[in-house]
């Protein structure tokens, strides 16, 4: 039976376990980026990859996922934001070998694999592109609610598409966690991206 | 003899007045820092530049060609809360004395159908027009992808 002295020590002891216990769990849940856990679904769609290979997000397990919707006939936004994310890609170091970037196409009638695959590789070894039928597109756009339009084609055919500009991004366990936007730091998201790459080791 | 003296003297005078109006007066209009974020697979590029009048007037950008693309237009980037769209832009004013900045998010050329191969390290230029009628050419100097601005 321990002296009251003792049982004192020990209760202080686990009181300040419990306490350290619960401000670890706080600081784990701080994040520079929008948390977004619990509120989109889980990564899941069937694509159309840029070697030309059906692929699914199953494929992407095991991987911090940064998901983009975007266009190559898209001058300024779309380089814009994937330029961005290659230099997350540079900050990130040897960790970026546990991300990637999947830009999905919102205009599967020009963007082919082959454009993509020149595309993503302009930017960074890390990024995929995806295309597919527009039925397919539109199921993975609605399931994150990526808004998107064509507009109307000027005399040469050219147009442009409307789209919502978020960076979705999911663990390795394809849930989502965190919402970026271009224009949140390079070193912002860069830090967030390696939390969950380091919290799935 | 003398009245013609006169004259002459008068009109030499003149054109001399008329010469020296003209050279050592700046243009209004300077273009600097001219670059292009080229794409591969012969995708529109953006290109970005900073433009300034030197003047007492505001004068508009009313008009931009290339002898590299076949089209180049002038539209900014408009972000409604989350949704990204281009805006055609027609007559784009500089004001006196001030300057505009194209830069990515904002103002940009949209340059399409290059009328050759275009790849980074090259220089293109630009044909841009005003509203008092001048025109200037802008060089651009063509950039990879990833370099940020």
């Amino acid at each position: 039976m321990p002296t009251p002295a003792k049982f004192a020590r020990l209760a202080s002891l686990l009181f300040l376990c419990a306490l350290l216990m619960t401000a670890c769990d706080r600081q784990a849940e701080h994040w520079s980026l929008t948390d977004v856990q619990g509120h989109l679904p889980d990564l899941e769609f069937s694509l159309t990859a840029d070697n030309g290979h059906k692929v699914s997000a199953k494929d992407y397990r095991g991987n911090v996922v940064l998901m983009y919707f975007g266009y190559t006939h898209c001058p300024d936004v779309c380089p814009t934001t994937m330029a961005h994310l290659a230099a997350v890609m540079q900050k990130l170091g040897s960790a970026a070998d546990h991300a990637r970037i999947l830009f999905v196409s919102v205009d599967p009638a020009r963007d082919t694999p082959a454009l993509l695959h020149a595309y993503v590789n302009a930017f960074d070894r890390h990024a995929s592109g995806l295309t597919g039928t527009p039925g397919e597109i539109e199921a993975l756009a609605k399931r994150y609610r990526v808004a998107y339009q064509d507009e109307k084609p000027n005399a040469s055919g050219d147009y442009e598409v409307t789209h919502s500009s978020g960076i979705y991004i999911f663990d390795g366990s394809g849930h989502a966690r965190l919402l970026a936007t271009s224009s949140d730091s390079v070193d912002t998201i860069a830090h967030d991206v390696d939390r969950l790459i380091q919290s799935a080791t | 003899m003398k009245p013609l003296t006169s004259a002459l003297a008068i009109l030499c005078l003149a054109s001399a007045a008329a010469a020296s109006a003209v050279p050592g007066t700046p243009p209004a209009i300077e273009v600097q820092n001219g670059w292009v974020r080229w794409l591969p697979g012969g995708l529109p590029a953006a290109g970005y530049l900073t433009i300034s009048n030197h003047g007492d007037k505001a004068l508009a950008l009313v008009a931009e060609s290339s002898p590299d693309y076949g089209q180049v237009m002038l539209h900014r980037t408009v972000n409604n809360g989350g949704t990204e769209h281009m805006e055609m832009v027609e007559r784009l004013t500089i004001p006196a004395h001030g300057s505009v900045k194209f830069s990515p998010g904002n103002y940009h050329l949209m340059l399409m159908h290059a009328v050759h191969p275009v790849a980074p390290g090259n220089t293109i230029h630009l044909k841009l027009e005003f509203s008092d009628g001048s025109a200037v050419d802008a060089e651009l100097k063509v950039r990879p992808p990833t370099q940020i601005n």
